[in-house]
């Protein structure tokens, strides 16, 4: 088959390279060149290792060994070493006890398919142990054995806040009814989350696998997944999974001989934020609107139709088939002593590698934006990771070590979400990101209750003022007073929530507020309002095609002289910006 | 298609399906094909997938080569979509990122033809836990 005998992988990664490991491969192509090897031996760029503290990385294929950190002067050692004489190079050679070649950061448990099979066929979803824990829980477990085993475990909901699922399981059971209904949440409306997107579209049997689990232990016939609209392809892999579920009798009447009953159908949401809080998405699924009324009741005592319902996330969902099979230690055995397992994060903003990952609880953000993100774009500086979406806040450098997991991120200000992770680097203005955020939650707000509906408006143009340069310095005690009071006083966790990207900005880059608000300056220049068009005297060859430029006559200046821009008529269009050759107009 | 009646039932269809996986519709064994999936969720289609999915058919039809292509979930590699992980028959697999036209051909060309190998592999960077107990 191939010519080469052997490989050696050079990390093409933006972190990597940045450390001139594109100059290390061509050194390494020409070393062995000059040993005549070139035609036996290949080098090959590879995308991100994941492991950029450590690089730049060699992978020697079919030996298996991994050298790091190594510099372009090191080719000609591993050359002669390696390659020649089939030694491997001490020096640079990756040591980890525990286990062979990298220590990978990223455990697959949520994921475990995606990826792997093929979504729309039933078979490959059960040659890897499919429906095989529903199987094992209607053939061998009693309902109050399962929640046992879902508490033992330790899994805690991962649509935001983190409630124990087994406790969720034992409120619903503990209601008596005639009927009672599983609901999956799959309302997934944080911005740049696609967690649940991708579980669903990669594997939606376990889904349905673990919805029918919940069934058998809550007492309930009858299941629902409320998705967003938005998510077409999600909705036709999860109808055609449904429907070969039903094919193979792992849905519907008498399932596997137990006498169990369970049946799953689509419920549409039109993609309100507001409705992936649970009793706003119960409304919505009964055809009201979508408003969340205050609990108690909680859904496990009168839910969806008034009857006991209990709703879990995508992904909390997605962990319960491997829990009941591999046992509640295996699971308790990952993650930190309150939060068990792991999490899927979309790793989005000015990150490398954007991506979808699954960690381990207590990795840290330093581990996630570092290495397996490959670093910040550009080979900018970090400033700040805003976790939990619109209801999260923002972490900084001071907390790139904290291990991840419910209870730090809410100490520190901010909060797990549904996993969303959104990397902001020196360019990023904290109080514009804020303002972006309030710009969604004034948006998505339903208006039942007036701190979020006018209090969050309020705090908008607060911000606004503020970017507009317009802003008093009483104005941030009074961002902070209101944030405050929404958070005290709103009806759902949407409102009471809210202020948190404000306040944690707030908390974190008090002096960006201040320049904001003190010396009227933007100190990233995104806030436009607040920034000035300026000639740089020695780039200027006084070409005047700025001043011709400019539709309200700001800028003076002889022929071949540099040019001279009035702030005071200066409408801030551009247009100079834009007609310059020299990059002589900067703004600032 | 026949229903599942028991957890015994569920076991060995399982058993077959494990089997099953590597035998496909060409009655011969997975192992012995190259097999090339390609990461088809939202992302990857936005990025091209579905074009570059019908190329490798098409193109390795064409070219005479026994292969199977197959859809699959999210892969993870968003910054890298479209992506694909190709299997050669007693290989490991290896997945490669950025898969346009121009990739995909030199894929075939190189990789699958001559097990050469071409730039652009992403290095998995996950575990995925094993189904059993």
């Amino acid at each position: 088959m191939s010519k080469y005998s052997m490989h050696l992988l050079v990390c093409g990664g933006t972190s990597c390279k940045s450390q001139e490991s594109d100059i290390l491969a061509e050194k390494l192509k020409k070393e062995l060149s000059k040993q005549g090897l070139d035609e036996t031996v290949q080098v090959i760029m590879t995308g991100c290792f994941g492991f950029c503290d450590k690089g730049p990385i060699v992978k020697v294929m079919p030996d298996n060994i991994f050298y790091t950190q190594v510099k372009p002067e090191d080719a000609e050692v591993i050359v002669e070493e390696h390659v020649v004489k089939g030694k491997s190079v001490e020096r640079l050679l990756y040591k980890d006890s525990k286990r062979k070649g990298l220590n990978k950061k990223q455990l697959r448990i949520a994921l475990r398919n995606c990826g792997v099979i093929d979504p729309e066929l039933i078979d490959e979803y059960l040659a890897r142990d499919g429906y095989q824990a529903l199987g094992e829980v209607l053939a061998n477990q009693t309902p109050e054995e399962t929640i046992e085993l879902m508490k033992a475990s330790g899994l805690r909901g991962r649509g935001g806040a983190g409630f124990p699922a087994g406790l969720k399981w034992d409120f619903a059971r503990k209601n008596k009814s005639d009927q009672k209904y599983v609901v999956c949440n799959a309302d997934e409306g944080d911005p740049g989350a696609f967690m649940d997107r991708s579980i669903l579209e990669g594997d939606p049997h376990s889904v349905l696998e673990a919805m029918a689990i919940v069934g058998h232990c809550i007492g309930a016939d009858m299941g629902y997944i409320y998705i967003r609209a938005e998510y077409p392809l999600a909705i036709e892999r999860l109808k055609i999974a449904i429907g070969q579920a039903r094919n193979y009798g792992l849905l519907g009447k008498d399932i596997l001989g137990s006498g169990f009953n369970f049946d799953i159908d689509l419920k549409y949401g039109a993609g309100a934020f507001v409705c992936g809080e649970e009793t706003a998405l119960i409304h919505s699924m009964e055809g009201e609107r979508g408003e969340p009324t205050l609990k108690p009741p909680f859904p496990a005592e009168s839910g969806y139709m008034g009857k006991p319902t209990n709703v879990n996330n995508v992904e909390t969902l997605a962990n319960v088939p491997v829990i009941i099979l591999k046992g509640a230690d295996w699971f308790s055995s990952i993650g930190t002593e309150t939060s068990r397992g792991t999490k899927v994060f979309a790793l989005a903003g000015k990150i490398n590698n954007v991506g979808l990952i699954e960690v381990p609880m207590g990795t840290t953000l330093r581990e996630v934006i570092f290495e397996i993100g490959g670093g910040i774009k550009d080979g900018k500086k970090f400033k700040a990771v805003q976790t939990g979406g619109p209801s999260g806040g923002c972490l900084t450098e001071k907390h790139l070590d904290t291990p991840i997991d419910y209870e730090n991120l809410v100490a520190n200000g901010s909060m797990m979400g549904s996993g969303g992770m959104i990397v902001m680097d020196e360019d990023d203005c904290m109080v514009s990101i804020a303002r972006f955020y309030l710009d969604f939650t004034v948006e998505e707000s339903c208006g039942k209750c007036s701190p979020c509906r006018i209090g969050n408006k309020r705090l908008h143009e607060l911000l606004e003022r503020i970017c507009e340069g317009k802003g008093e310095e009483s104005d941030l005690l009074r961002l902070r007073n209101l944030g405050e009071v929404i958070k005290d006083t709103s009806l759902c966790g949407l409102g009471q929530s809210s202020p948190n990207p404000v306040l944690s900005t707030m908390d974190n880059f008090n002096d960006e507020y201040v320049s904001h608000v003190h010396d009227k300056k933007c100190p990233s220049g995104v806030c436009t309002d607040l920034l000035e068009y300026f000639i740089v005297e020695e780039n200027c060859i006084g070409c005047t095609a700025c001043a011709r430029a400019c539709p309200v006559g700001a800028i003076a200046g002889e022929r071949k002289e540099p040019h001279l821009i009035n702030p005071d008529t200066c409408i801030k269009c551009g247009a100079c910006m834009d007609k310059c050759k020299f990059e002589a107009v900067i703004l600032k | 298609m026949e229903k599942i009646k028991s957890l015994t039932d569920l076991k060995r269809i399982r058993d077959e399906k494990q089997s099953g996986l590597q035998t496909r519709e060409k009655g011969e064994l997975a192992e012995n094909l190259v097999q090339v999936k390609v990461a088809m969720a939202t992302c990857g289609i936005a990025s091209g997938a579905k074009e570059t999915m019908e190329f490798m058919m098409s193109a390795l039809e064409k070219r005479g080569v026994d292969a199977l292509v197959t859809q699959t979930g999210c892969m993870g590699y968003c910054y890298a979509e479209p992506t694909i992980e190709v299997t050669l028959p007693g290989e490991e697999a290896v997945v490669f990122g950025g898969v346009t036209h121009d990739k995909a051909d030199e894929i075939i060309e190189k990789y699958i033809k001559d097990g050469e190998l071409v730039d652009g592999i992403i290095p998995v960077n996950y575990e995925i836990i094993d189904n059993k107990e």
